[in-house]
């Protein structure tokens, strides 16, 4: 991990973010969004800085993105 | 919210008392607007009737639903190169506590996306909330007195930036004055030692809710306490 990534790891997103509560229950409809080529932020505004701060609210975007991006439309 | 009687929260999170709030750049957590919201699709129409249907037909509907779940498991612990029985047994726990999740937040789906996106997220929760706690099974959680361990400071050498080893050393004087002890104690729990939120949540009988917030309102006392700073860089 270069200092950037500990640096950022410690201070967190800088901005207005969603809540751990309001991520899982608008994740669906971000994911949706980015893979239809819509905006994602503009649907989830605050989504983008709070998957940058939060670990485990990351992992469930990028696991689920995955797993839609993976399916028949 | 009304609550389901069978209706339990997701591992590691708590349904109750939640409100549609935001951390604002001022520190205050505010209303959420409402956004416009799509139709929704003609496969999302069909879950939902199916699932509301007679018995024989909602019967075949949650066996398909669980089955969509179990994939989704499954998916979820592949990525985290969990093998063998154990990663059956977490995907059939997953993908069952998913289901009763799912089946009890029926009526709050709303076609924001497809259905099937929205129901794949619960078992994504749950297998990595329990693969998560799996793998800390056993594990103390490092006392904080070791947090620094991993940044000490060998010389302006070492870092990126002269810079940056001048933040870090900021950033560890500021922990230990202008943190509360308890964010003191989470922030360097998830953020030095990395320690999983849900492993903190379940050991501390807490919510990954509750803790994030925690851990936001440090990084903003820590961020004020580093305002003669130049943070541009992780911003």
């Amino acid at each position: 991990m270069n200092d950037r990534d500990m640096l950022a790891r410690m201070l967190g997103p800088d901005g207005p973010e969603v809540t751990c509560e309001e991520c899982f229950e608008r994740l669906d409809e971000y994911v949706d969004a980015e893979l239809a080529g819509r905006d994602p932020e503009g649907a989830v505004p605050g989504m983008a800085a709070h998957l940058a701060g939060c670990p485990a609210c990351r992992e469930e975007h990028e696991s689920l993105r995955e797993l839609v991006s993976d399916e028949p439309s | 919210m009304d609550v389901a009687p069978c209706e339990r929260p997701p591992a590691g999170r708590s349904y109750r008392g939640k409100k549609h709030l935001r951390h604002d750049a001022n520190h205050q957590m505010t209303a959420l607007a409402t956004y416009p919201r799509p139709s929704m699709t003609d496969d999302s129409e069909a879950w939902l009737r199916r699932l509301r249907g007679p018995a024989a037909e909602r019967d075949a509907a949650v066996a398909d639903l669980h089955a969509l779940l179990l994939r989704a498991a499954h998916h979820e612990l592949s990525r985290r190169q969990i093998a063998g029985p154990d990663r059956d047994d977490l995907a059939v726990q997953a993908a069952g506590d998913a289901l009763v999740a799912v089946l009890a937040k029926l009526d709050t789906f709303r076609g924001a996306s497809r259905f099937t996106t929205w129901a794949y997220k619960f078992a994504l929760l749950e297998a990595g909330v329990k693969a998560r706690r799996r793998a800390w099974q056993g594990r103390e959680i490092p006392l904080a007195d070791d947090a620094w361990g991993a940044f000490a400071d060998p010389g302006p050498s070492a870092h990126d930036s002269a810079t940056t080893g001048e933040l870090l050393r900021a950033i560890r004087t500021a922990v230990e004055t202008e943190l509360t002890d308890h964010q003191r104690e989470v922030f360097v729990a998830l953020a030095l030692q990395e320690v999983p939120i849900d492993v903190l949540a379940e050991r501390r009988s807490t919510t990954r809710g509750a803790l994030y917030k925690t851990l936001h309102d440090a990084r903003r006392r820590l961020r004020a306490a580093l305002a003669d700073h130049d943070l541009g860089a992780i911003s």
